[in-house]
């Protein structure tokens, strides 16, 4: 496994999932406004990063998790 | 307008299947005698009963699709029936941006929807969970899925169902879009169906019925529809979908007119789960059905596209029901069926031929049923064989028979202004 960021692994899924080119990602880039996602895009998103850090995230703290950034920071957080 | 009847004809012909992707190379190669069948490639059949079909290989959606995202979000049979719409408006020559979209709709059907999708999704349940199965599965597998797609991609807001009768599913789309633009409801439709089921889980199920061919080392000479040594049918895939447009409309556009559709039967056998009804019984009333409702003597049809699978009793109980419906006339009809070429396409069989049908019509030429070496002394139609045979063809019925014992005919006409 290469040492890859929680930043880059993040940003890595979001461009696969959503079919978003990687220069559109920005901590700031909201899921649905700025990228296209539509509710499912974000059910299947939230799967996906689950998959990829090896933890559930519940619903309740998926629904806050809106922009690139809330994601990079949930993981962080809860990779302490 | 002259008089108030609307006539509904074929302005554009889609279709993606082994043997091509629009419409000029598939007719092409079904003129040729050309057949689609091989090995099956998409998955190990090593362990199969049948390890053959008419597989498309290669298969690009992309100028069909707004993005690779919506690619990814959809089954290959959503997939097949979205590209064969996008081929169907291509060739039409409708400009969309010049026509009130509340009056075009889609009817494309499947016979079985996504059941790659219901595999793969089912060994994600079974490995993983219920929390990892993923949103997008309904939607993909969904049977409607195609004709939804198609009509939000090009915003065709007009009538919209998928219809659903196995191997009749097509046909019944392209019936009922006829009658709902007879009836003044849509100007233009996009009938059809199409299917992605060279699955393990399909391949396995109908072996298990003994419904397919088990020719493994003959590939090509796999589907023989009316040929003593038939042993089943052979699966295809794809997708065929056909521009059903009112005449008055498709005139003030200028549109190329293939063929005019005329009628339409739609009947049940009531009988079993599987079997044609004793003597094709049925299927005879279908056909007796589209000659009715389209006008026509039995004797003024010359061509006739068989539903003709290449199973032992299906195609005996055709030409039983075919004879009963024509008598006399029976012997100077031309019968093929052309599933020998492309393999049983399933809900996308009976668009397909319909294509055929108008190309057969548009070029007067009918297309041959290949393979066939050894007269069955019950198929004793004239099945065209192996060679296509220019001819005046001025009216032909399009025949279609499901599992469930549904059946459907097409009858078309030359467009005579």
């Amino acid at each position: 496994m290469s040492e890859k960021s929680i930043e880059e692994r993040v940003k890595h899924i979001i461009v696969e999932q959503l079919g978003v080119k990687p220069e559109q990602i920005s901590p700031e880039a909201k899921f649905i406004e700025d990228l296209g996602a539509d509710s499912l895009d974000t059910v299947e998103l939230v799967m996906a990063l689950e998959e990829e850090f090896g933890k559930e995230i519940p619903d309740a703290e998926a629904e806050k998790l809106q922009s690139v950034g809330d994601v990079i920071r949930y993981v962080e957080g809860s990779a302490k | 307008m002259a008089g108030t009847e609307r006539r509904v004809v074929v302005t554009g012909i889609g279709v993606i299947s082994a043997l091509g992707s629009e419409i000029d190379t598939f007719w092409k190669n079904i003129l040729e005698g050309q057949c689609g069948i091989d090995r099956i490639t998409h998955f190990d059949v090593s362990n199969y009963d049948c390890q053959i079909a008419a597989e498309i290989k290669g298969f690009d959606p992309t100028p069909a699709f707004p993005s690779p995202k919506e690619i990814r979000r959809t089954d290959r049979f959503t997939q097949f029936g979205v590209y064969a719409g996008w081929r169907a408006l291509q060739d039409s020559g409708l400009d969309l941006e010049k026509v009130d979209r509340d009056q075009i709709g889609c009817f494309i059907g499947s016979g079985i929807g996504g059941l790659s999708t219901t595999e793969a999704q089912h060994s994600v349940l079974l490995e993983k969970g219920p929390g990892r199965v993923s949103p997008f599965m309904i939607p993909m597998l969904i049977l409607n899925m195609a004709s939804g797609m198609f009509s939000m991609y090009y915003k065709l807001r007009g009538p919209n169902v998928a219809t659903c009768s196995a191997c009749a599913t097509s046909t019944h789309a392209l019936g009922e879009a006829w009658r709902t633009i007879k009836m003044g409801d849509a100007n233009v439709i996009f009938a059809g169906g199409t299917e992605a089921a060279i699955v393990p889980l399909s391949m396995s199920g109908f072996a298990a019925m003994r419904a397919l061919s088990t020719r493994n080392n003959e590939p090509k000479r796999s589907s023989r529809p009316f040929d003593l040594q038939r042993d089943g049918f052979v699966m295809g895939e794809g997708a065929g979908v056909l521009a059903l447009e009112e005449l008055e409309h498709a005139k003030a556009r200028g549109a190329r007119i293939y063929c005019e559709i005329v009628g339409y039967g739609n009947t049940a056998d009531a009988n079993h789960i599987t079997a044609p009804s004793p003597e094709g019984e049925g299927a005879a009333r279908c056909m007796k059905m589209a000659l009715r409702s389209a006008g026509l003597r039995p004797d003024e049809v010359s061509y006739v596209n068989a539903h003709g699978t290449s199973t032992p009793q299906g195609d005996v109980c055709e030409t039983m029901a075919i004879k009963s419906v024509f008598g006399e006339h029976a012997k100077k009809l031309a019968v093929s069926s052309t599933k020998g070429a492309t393999g049983h396409m399933l809900g996308a069989a009976g668009a397909i031929e319909m294509a055929i049908c108008a190309k057969a019509i548009q070029n007067q030429i009918a297309p041959p049923t290949i393979n066939y070496e050894n007269p069955d002394p019950q198929c004793d139609l004239d099945c065209v064989p192996n060679q296509a045979r220019p001819m005046a063809i001025n009216a032909i019925l399009n025949n279609s028979f499901g599992f469930g014992g549904h059946n459907a005919t097409i009858a078309a006409k030359r467009f005579n202004g």
